[in-house]
């Protein structure tokens, strides 16, 4: 026996980081797997992709940094940026999105500020957005799910997807002959529910609801979007009953994402800006909500602070949406709360046992007391 | 049913009770020495009544309490006193202090002794004398006095008793309370008459020692007392977190439960109490936990004061080799032992030794994610991560802020941290750093104000003076207009005799001054010998300063006495010239003598020190068998040499 120096508590729970981690990356799946079912394998190329760059990349830094690579790779926290921001890229884009997104996001936007737990701003969201301002085009370009598809076409396959997104695969890219139409993205872009609404001119909901594929095949709000928005969901909740993170973020964003469409609604005229369950469950909501917005580092501390934190998105996200011109809100309004993060802990500090009024301001007056003491 | 609050935050570990409850609470043969601390307790250590050689008999006044916040300390068997000196004893610095050791004759023959047959038949002030002597102290891990908690300065209407035992592992008040409830509820009716019979008095139990729960219920029939019981959480049974699940009231921040209105005392130490004022019996055994797969047996044993811990694990198969640590106290509070042969005291509650897989070495921290589980756990509501950021930045005026103060060191922030941050760790070392500067602000605070002081008092005597003289040159003006020459020959002469007499006024005051300060001196430095005995090094710290300041107003004193030796002023007194020549000319060589054998004086006693610490070095080095011995020896010589010359000096100009 040692009789070291050793300093309570002696115990220790079970938890631990890289476990943590490996929970939200195992909670992705039911999305991801919609994302395929719905969009084919290109957002499962996307993440595999992103990894592979992530832990590149990770190890890179870190080797520069003269730390142990082994011990920071070990705690996951690359590789679920990576999954992120993977599942954040439109399928089928590019390899080279998802190798220019990772790497900023691993190199510049985690590392070059301490690395993990020194980030003020979301990895994977500051990657999308210097790619969806880099490139617009490649950024834009989202397939339209299966069913949509002209009845001449088909879903391309896992190899066919892969040879989209890596063209040097392709044979036929390889012996110049001309693109077919079926070797590129563009033949199965459509506009996604966000964008289709946001073209409406003068028809009420219902009506523009029924004449619209995309929502006239649709359950709720919008064909495959609703269930990838449920996948994540599903996954969500899951990381709620684990407790990885609390309901006060994520609920505080649909909350205020959710009466910010009732406001707006206008009982479905022509001037609606869609309704709350189109809002629920179009674009990255839900996956924003639970996977996104719940991320530890660059969200305010206390769960007050989360609860405001979260509902600030949601009307950010709300607003972006209607009137901006980009095609979804989330990474835009999460980069600016990370802003506001600090400001938003500075004033939602938790009442401290024994502290009659907030345990900043009686705090103060403690002070002030002292001070007139003396 | 009393309504019961939710324990905010808070975190459920592994309870690990089962292991220890099994068995009746057992007893222990008599081990070879007893080692009792003399500050077992918060406050300051009680003073020996006996030496080195005296026997004693069980339950015999060893030492007294010393001062209001202090407890008595007896002998828990009968036996010889062998020693009385610095020993380890248990404290998580590892830090030694002093004890008195009793070697057990084997008899365990009692002492007279006898309890009230009815202590309603007492004034309050005359049980708590009684529980003062008896050396009762709280039993459930600070050790406060329990006879001053008991005498706070607000009323009392609340009653707590604490049977909680939120922390994992430990059983001893479990097991108290299932074998005896019923001196346990005659000890809270004396503590509730004590304390002026308060409007409530609540045991609080946790809802996973359903035996004490039932136990203590069938004697509380026909009383006022209630007991509630809650979910099992730790820490519900810090006194903050007791009182709010409780009362749903909290205790002020920086304040004391008394200020609102409630007392908090564990059973225990009501039991304690019982023995003392019914049985006449102090505090000399207590029951504790010995627990942890390194010992093949667990179980709860009732231990004299004293026993030291290697005495514990010899008689519960304890296997070394595969024990992780050694804890005392449990696992979320408990500290890590150094040196088993640590005595058990009034506050050691169990005596943990997990085996590896229990409690494996720590992991390696990782960074903070942020994550706010240890938020979530804090059942003070502190953001552990932001206090973590900075503390490790080291930023305290922010420390401040977060009211890092309010932090009770509970640990379940560390529990929960999935990156296996030491969180608590680094709150102690900050508060450990920002109580020092605290002090130390407080110290320059003192000297600016003793310096301010002075200079005021300067000014004062200055403006005085002026006043004075003022006063008197108008009066002598007057005098000059009213009586003529005659009031003038008067004035001066009157003018003459005061000056006169202030010189030799000064001297005998400046004498006066010195034997006062001498005395001062020497007071503080026999406080500050005193509390070599142990105590925290910040008592130190103040009597060393006292020490110094005291030195410094002595040498001032002796300078400016210097200064007015000379005991006339020759410009004062219409003597000769030539008088005058000559009394400088004293003047000058006495001064010169004067110093001389002050500076001689100065030199002898630092080199008494310095020959002093010089030997101690010596007669280290040889018991350790340094190599250095030579050159210290050598240094000691010239050292003595040094001293014998100035002391012949010395006697040379005396003489
Ligand atoms: S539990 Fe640990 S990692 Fe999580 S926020 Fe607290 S200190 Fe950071
Ligand atoms: S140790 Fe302090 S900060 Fe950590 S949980 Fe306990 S009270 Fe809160």
């Amino acid at each position: 026996m040692a009789l070291l120096k050793l300093t309570s508590p002696h115990a220790h729970s079970a938890q631990n980081t890289a476990r943590v981690m490996q929970l939200v990356i195992l909670a992705t799946i039911p999305g991801l797997f919609a994302l395929t079912l719905f969009f084919g394998w290109g957002s499962l190329i996307n993440v595999t992709l992103s990894c592979m760059v992530a832990v590149g990349s990770e190890a890179l830094v870190i080797r520069l940094r003269k730390r142990p690579i082994m011990f920071y790779l070990k705690d996951y926290s690359a590789i679920l940026t990576a999954v992120l921001l993977g599942i954040s890229l439109p399928p089928l884009a590019p390899w080279w999105i998802a190798v220019v997104g990772t790497s900023f996001a691993i190199i510049i936007a985690k590392n070059l500020y301490g690395g993990l737990g020194y980030n003020p701003f979301n990895p994977a969201m500051i990657g999308y957005v210097v790619l969806l301002i880099s490139f617009p085009v490649q950024m834009t370009a989202w397939p339209a799910p299966a069913e949509l598809y002209p009845s001449d076409m088909q879903v391309p396959g896992l190899w066919h997807s892969i040879q989209i997104v890596l063209p040097l695969l392709n044979p036929d890219t390889l012996s110049g002959v001309s693109e077919t139409a079926s070797g590129t993205i563009d033949a199965y872009t459509a506009a996604t529910p966000l964008d289709t609404f946001k073209q409406n001119t003068g028809l009420l909901v219902d009506q523009f609801y029924k004449k619209e594929l995309f929502f006239s095949q649709g359950t709720w709000a919008g064909l495959g979007w609703e269930w990838v928005n449920i996948g994540f969901l599903l996954g969500g909740l899951f990381l709620l009953y684990r407790k990885i993170f609390t309901w006060h973020a994520p609920l505080g964003m649909l909350l205020s994402l959710a009466l910010c469409s009732v406001i707006f609604y206008d009982s479905g005229s022509s001037s609606s800006l869609g309704s709350p369950l189109f809002h629920l469950l179009s674009g990255a909501t839900m996956f924003g909500a639970f996977f996104i917005i719940t991320d530890p580092v660059t969200s305010a501390t206390s769960n007050k602070g989360r609860l405001i934190y979260g509902a600030l998105i949601g009307v950010l996200i709300f607003i972006i949406r209607s009137w901006g011109s980009y095609p979804d809100a989330i990474a835009f309004a999460v980069l600016l709360m990370n802003f506001a993060a600090p400001l938003i802990d500075n004033y939602t500090m938790p009442r401290t046992y024994g502290y009659s009024k907030s345990g900043v301001k009686s705090n103060k007056k403690r002070k002030e007391d002292q001070s007139d003491a003396r | 049913m009393r309504k019961i609050w939710n324990l905010i935050g808070g975190v459920h570990p592994p309870e690990n009770k089962h292991q220890s409850v099994k068995d009746s609470v057992g007893s222990l043969p008599l081990p070879e020495k007893l080692i009792i601390p003399l500050n077992q307790h918060i406050g300051a250590p009680s003073k020996a009544i006996v030496a080195i050689g005296d026997k004693v008999l069980k339950g015999q006044v060893l030492a007294n309490p010393k001062g209001v916040l202090s407890a008595g300390v007896h002998a828990p068997t009968s036996g010889l006193v062998s020693d009385i000196g610095d020993h380890p004893i248990p404290h998580p610095s590892g830090m030694s202090a002093h004890c008195i050791t009793l070697i057990p004759d084997g008899e365990d023959q009692w002492i007279a002794h006898e309890g009230l047959s009815n202590y309603r038949d007492h004034v309050p002030e005359k049980l708590l004398e009684i529980i003062r002597l008896s050396g009762v102290a709280g039993l459930g891990g600070a050790g406060f006095p329990t006879a001053v908690k008991l005498n706070p300065q607000k009323p009392i209407s609340t009653l707590i008793l604490n049977g909680t035992e939120c922390e994992p592992y430990i059983t001893s008040d479990d097991m108290l309370m299932r074998e005896h409830p019923e001196d346990i509820v005659q000890g809270i009716e004396i503590l509730s008459y004590i304390l002026g019979d308060p409007k409530e008095v609540v045991i609080g139990v946790e809802d996973n020692k359903p035996e004490a729960y039932a136990a203590l219920k069938s004697y509380l029939k026909n009383t006022t007392i209630e007991l509630a019981t809650f979910e099992t959480r730790y820490p519900s049974g810090g006194e903050k977190q007791l009182i709010q699940i409780l009362t749903g009231t909290e205790v002020p921040a920086k304040g004391l439960p008394s200020d609102i209105g409630i007392a908090c005392l564990n059973v225990g130490t009501a039991y304690a109490v019982y023995r003392a004022i019914v049985f006449g019996e102090p505090l000399i055994s207590r029951i504790t936990t010995v627990t942890g797969k390194a010992c093949t047996i667990n179980r709860n044993y009732e231990i004299l004061i004293g026993t030291p811990i290697s005495h514990l694990l010899k008689h519960n198969a304890f296997n070394k080799k595969n024990c992780s640590r050694l804890i005392v106290g449990g696992p979320m509070m408990g500290f890590a032992l150094e040196n088993l042969d640590i005595p058990v005291i009034k506050t050691t509650n169990c005596i943990l030794a997990p085996s590896e897989e229990e409690f494996p070495s720590p992991q390696p921290a990782q960074a903070c994610i942020r994550c706010g589980m240890c938020a979530e756990a804090c059942p003070a509501s502190l953001l552990p991560q932001q206090l973590l950021w900075y503390a490790q930045s080291k930023n305290y005026e922010k420390l401040e802020v977060q009211n890092l103060a309010d932090c009770i060191e509970c640990g379940a922030c560390s529990y929960v941290c999935p990156s296996n941050i030491p969180l608590v760790q680094y709150y102690r070392a900050s508060k450990g750093e920002m109580k020092k500067q605290a002090e130390e602000k407080v110290s320059a605070d003192r000297a600016r104000q003793r310096f301010e002081f002075q200079k005021n008092r300067k000014e004062k005597e200055i403006f005085a003076k002026k006043v004075q003289r003022d006063v008197r040159l108008k009066a002598a003006a007057q005098a000059n207009k009213t009586s003529g020459t005659e009031g003038i020959i008067q004035a001066a002469l009157d003018r003459a005799e005061a000056k006169k007499s202030s010189p030799e006024d000064q001297h005998s005051r400046s004498t006066r001054r010195i034997a006062r300060f001498e005395d001062q001196l020497r007071s503080a430095q026999e406080k500050l010998e005193s509390l070599k005995e142990g105590v925290t090094s910040d008592q130190h710290e103040q009597a060393k300063a006292a020490v110094e300041d005291a030195k410094i107003r002595l040498a001032e004193a002796i300078s400016s006495h210097g200064l007015s030796m000379p005991i006339s002023n020759p410009s004062e007194t219409p003597d000769s010239a030539s008088e005058a020549i000559t009394r400088a000319q004293a003047k000058v060589t006495i001064q010169a003598g004067l110093s001389d054998e002050e500076k001689l004086c100065n030199t002898i006693v630092s080199l008494t020190a310095r020959l002093e610490k010089a030997t101690t070095r010596l007669e280290i080095a040889k018991t350790e068998g340094s190599e250095h011995i030579d050159a210290f020896t050598v240094a000691a010589d010239k050292l003595k040499e040094k001293l014998a010359t100035a002391e012949a000096d010395l006697s040379k100009i005396r003489t």
